[in-house]
């Protein structure tokens, strides 16, 4: 006989929490209720640090309602290397694919921004890192080509950990060819706008990124070409807070501004009537 | 005394040997001359078994070989009236890419290239070969002095990286390459590129965008090295990945002259003296030598218009892709 009856069924009688009602800010860590969140433009209310957003999340915040037509969406890797670590590349693609219910990396296609045409290519970070392979560099491509041809400003949003290294040199390939695009692309006198969500890094800010003629880049992302961690090791020292922040790069003139996501896209309209002759 | 890798063990022995026979004969007036001659076919049969079958991983090794020749070496085989120029006429100048104008077979051209260094004092003061922005910045500056001048352009890749580190961060790396891949498109000239040990990355191509790509038979070129590959994918939970690990990456990333060519990434696999061209310089740069004067060749006659035509199009093909419907 124990003298205190213990209360076996306390635990299962525990309030559930449903899955994902909460979000922990990767900036400041603090617990945030996701509605507020997601009212904010995916927006930490507590410092401002700026959510990773879809591609689809993305456009709604930049293009008018309903003025965006897809470009180049039937577009698919080829497997170059064959390449396989736990999973398959092609798994890993399928995987992806079903994860984010987008094909690839970018999405890319005509849009109007505040009336104005432009063309728009946009990374998401929840597809494999945003990483550039084949399809992301093509998807690039065809946007710059045919933004040229139609006489539009192209603006970009890099969200990216770099080159796809499932592609291997295919891949690296990719830097060359979009900034081959845009080579072409600026002799149109037309602007291109690289706008740099977090993160941006590797064969991405090494390429198209960090072209734009107008560099813009959202609070608090981190941009850089190496990974801190790589630095880290290569250098065997702690590296300054605030390295590799939009805030730094701003510091050393690297980009031209920092914008809100809520002021977003009005800046771009602001840009574009400023430097676009209608 | 040759640095010899691990594989390449059993014909060191055999090599060792022969030294020390030679000596022996030598100093004692001994006729074993016939002697030597056999061992020297049979070491000589045991390297072109040994290389005949390396690995990714093993050609990694051959093209980080401490005694392979560097740019600089091959400038010097190579080319008369080297004038190095310094400085990117903004920040410093990089001891990791050299570059400047020189005569190759009486033609005038630039060239530029990484630079490793051979002593440890050497290898600190070129950062081992691992550029900072300066660097590209002032390569893209004698790129536009080469047309200016209208001379054709030959670069030599030889890089593990772009340097990863604070000052190179602050100053606008991924910037300084970008724009030299942006840059090469338009540069007005003939260029050539050379791969002779190590393609790097980003750090690489952003010296690599030529009209003609080519590379030595030992050279590899990737977008990761082997070592940051096997990290990514194997290193696990505190697990540490060592030589398998580094196999099997290698493998996986097809990296060497022969799986470049196969993509259409490169035009031409200049071949090495067996053993790599460390074990015969002259030999090294005497073909890099054919295929380099040949390849201006082809390009000489050609209007600015059509090699940015070329030049644009050999790129903007590249790409594994098929369309699939929904």
């Amino acid at each position: 006989m124990a003298w205190f009856k213990k209360e076996k069924n306390k635990v299962s009688k525990k309030v559930k929490v449903p899955e994902g009602l909460w979000v922990k800010c990767n900036s400041c860590k603090e617990i945030i209720y996701r509605k507020e969140v997601d009212r904010n433009l995916m927006v930490c209310p507590k410092c401002n640090y700026h959510f990773r957003i879809s591609a689809g999340q993305r456009i709604s915040l930049l293009a008018d309602n309903g003025s965006f037509t897809e470009m180049g969406q039937y577009l698919a890797s080829k497997d170059p290397l064959n390449f396989k670590d736990q999973i398959t590349y092609k798994e890993r693609l399928k995987d992806s694919q079903k994860k984010t219910n987008i094909k690839e990396a970018a999405t890319a296609g005509r849009a109007l921004i505040g009336n104005h045409p432009a063309m728009l290519v946009v990374l998401d970070f929840a597809f494999m890192g945003g990483s550039m392979g084949s399809v992301v560099g093509e998807k690039f491509v065809i946007a710059a080509e045919k933004a040229a041809e139609e006489a539009m400003p192209l603006i970009s949003v890099a969200s990216s950990g770099g080159a796809r290294m499932h592609e291997g040199i295919v891949s690296l390939m990719q830097m060359a060819k979009t900034s081959a695009s845009l080579a072409r692309f600026k002799e149109t006198g037309l602007p291109f706008i690289s706008i740099l969500a977090d993160p941006t890094f590797g064969g991405v800010s090494a390429s198209f990124a960090m072209l734009g003629d107008i560099i813009i880049a959202e609070p608090k992302s981190l941009i850089g070409f190496a990974g801190p961690r790589v630095i880290e090791q290569t250098i065997k020292q702690q590296l300054p807070e605030n390295f590799q922040t939009a805030e730094f790069l701003l510091e050393h003139g690297m980009i031209d501004m920092i914008v809100n996501r809520k002021e977003l896209k009005q800046t771009v309209i602001k840009l574009l009537s400023l430097l676009v002759e209608k | 005394m040759h640095y010899y890798l691990d594989f390449e063990r059993p014909v060191a022995e055999l090599e060792n040997k022969i030294e020390e026979l030679k000596n022996l004969a030598d100093g004692r007036d001994m006729n074993i001359a016939s002697e030597i001659e056999k061992l020297e076919k049979k070491a000589r049969d045991l390297r072109a078994d040994i290389f005949s079958k390396i690995t990714p991983w093993q050609k990694t090794l051959i093209a980080r070989h401490p005694e392979r020749p560097y740019s600089l070496d091959y400038i010097d085989l190579l080319m008369e009236d080297f004038v190095e120029l310094h400085g990117d006429r903004r920040f410093a100048d990089d001891h990791a890419i050299v570059a400047g104008f020189a005569r190759f077979q009486g033609m005038p051209v630039a060239v530029i290239g990484h630079q490793k260094g051979r002593t440890t004092k050497e290898r600190i003061e070129r950062n081992f070969g691992q550029p900072h922005p300066e660097g590209y910045r002032k390569a893209m500056r004698i790129m536009k002095l080469a047309e200016k001048f209208k001379k054709p352009i030959i670069t030599l890749i030889d890089t593990p990286g772009a340097y990863p580190g604070i000052g190179a961060e602050e100053r606008g790396q991924a910037e300084a390459i970008a724009q030299n891949l942006q840059g090469m498109f338009l540069i007005k000239t003939p260029v050539i590129s050379i791969v002779i040990g190590e393609g790097g990355s980003g750090g690489a191509l952003a010296l690599a965008v030529g009209d003609r790509v080519l590379m030595l038979e030992h050279s590899v070129y990737s977008v990761i090295s082997p070592e940051g590959c096997a990290a990514i994918l194997w290193k696990k939970n505190g697990s540490s990945v060592g030589q398998k690990e580094y196999e099997n990456a290698s493998e996986a990333l097809k990296l060497t002259s022969q799986n470049l060519r196969d993509f259409g990434v490169i035009d031409e696999i200049i071949p090495e003296p067996l053993g790599g061209a460390h074990r015969n310089r002259d030999e090294a740069a005497s073909a890099i030598g054919a295929a380099l004067s040949r390849r201006l060749d082809e390009l000489k006659d050609k209007s600015f218009d059509e090699l940015l035509e070329e030049r644009y199009n050999k790129f903007r093909l590249i790409g594994e892709l098929k369309e699939e419907n929904q």
